[in-house]
């Protein structure tokens, strides 16, 4: 799907996500965590891209060698890329004594998915995230 | 396709309860900093948030209840959650924020420890 950069967009996309994982018979506390993480990466992508055609492409995939096993999305922009290394790990810590307390996104993704792989360069972002079922 | 939050507050003695009702995203988490800002200048120094309403969150939303956690340690206050979903839950731990305000399962358990 493709979702134009506006506001609570990022709710449709979560919206598809939860119906998929339903259909594959994911449990509600894991569609849940599906569901933000599609909402984190959407937003991220809406923020941060700088992406000119103003869009952000989201697939997915329902894999399994006979019954489904896993589902994968892919949330990709076409915006100006960034470098997942320099961002660090933000903490509490050091956010509440910082003026930005923003940057939170990759850490909860992360965090929420089985398997996360960030791809980022000059033609834009991939971010792949995966959840057993 | 709106998903606008709604938040109304219960002020009792000492401890003001904020609920939430939708989706905490920017907006909403001005809505809850500006009655949570009220409430701080009205004399409160113990809030709660009960989300029992709120079934998603984002980070953007999240990083405005930092700052309102940032001026509760700043004027010696307390803030706390409760009834939060599993995800918001594990998402607080995840980032830390369970550390600096307390989570709870019920509203009862959170009376019975922030009030104290």
């Amino acid at each position: 799907m493709a979702l134009p950069m506006v506001p609570e967009m990022e709710i449709e996309a979560s919206k598809t996500a939860t119906a998929i994982a339903e259909s594959i018979r994911m449990s509600p506390d894991r569609i849940d965590e599906v569901r933000m993480a599609v909402v984190e990466a959407c937003i991220n992508a809406f923020e941060h891209s700088r992406s000119v055609d103003h869009e952000v492409f989201v697939t997915f995939e329902v894999l399994g060698d006979r019954d489904p096993e896993k589902l994968r999305i892919t949330v990709r922009d076409t915006g100006v890329g960034f470098s997942p290394d320099i961002l660090g790990d933000p903490t509490m810590e050091e956010k509440l004594k910082s003026m930005r307390k923003r940057g939170w996104g990759l850490k909860i993704i992360r965090g929420l998915m089985d398997e996360v792989e960030i791809h980022s360069g000059s033609g834009g972002t991939t971010v792949v995230m995966s959840k057993m079922r | 396709m709106t998903e606008s939050l709604n938040v109304t507050v219960d002020r009792r003695e000492g401890l003001a309860v904020l609920y939430t009702e939708g989706y905490i995203n920017n907006q909403g988490g001005e809505e809850i900093a500006k009655l949570a800002y009220k409430l701080i200048d009205e004399g409160y120094k113990v809030l709660l948030l009960n989300l029992a309403g709120t079934k998603i969150v984002n980070s953007i939303g999240i990083s405005i209840l930092i700052e309102i956690i940032e001026k509760m340690i700043e004027i010696d206050g307390k803030l706390g959650f409760c009834c939060l979903t599993p995800t918001i839950e594990k998402t607080f731990h995840i980032m830390g924020l369970a550390q600096y305000a307390p989570i709870f399962k019920d509203e009862a358990a959170a009376v019975a420890q922030l009030g104290a």
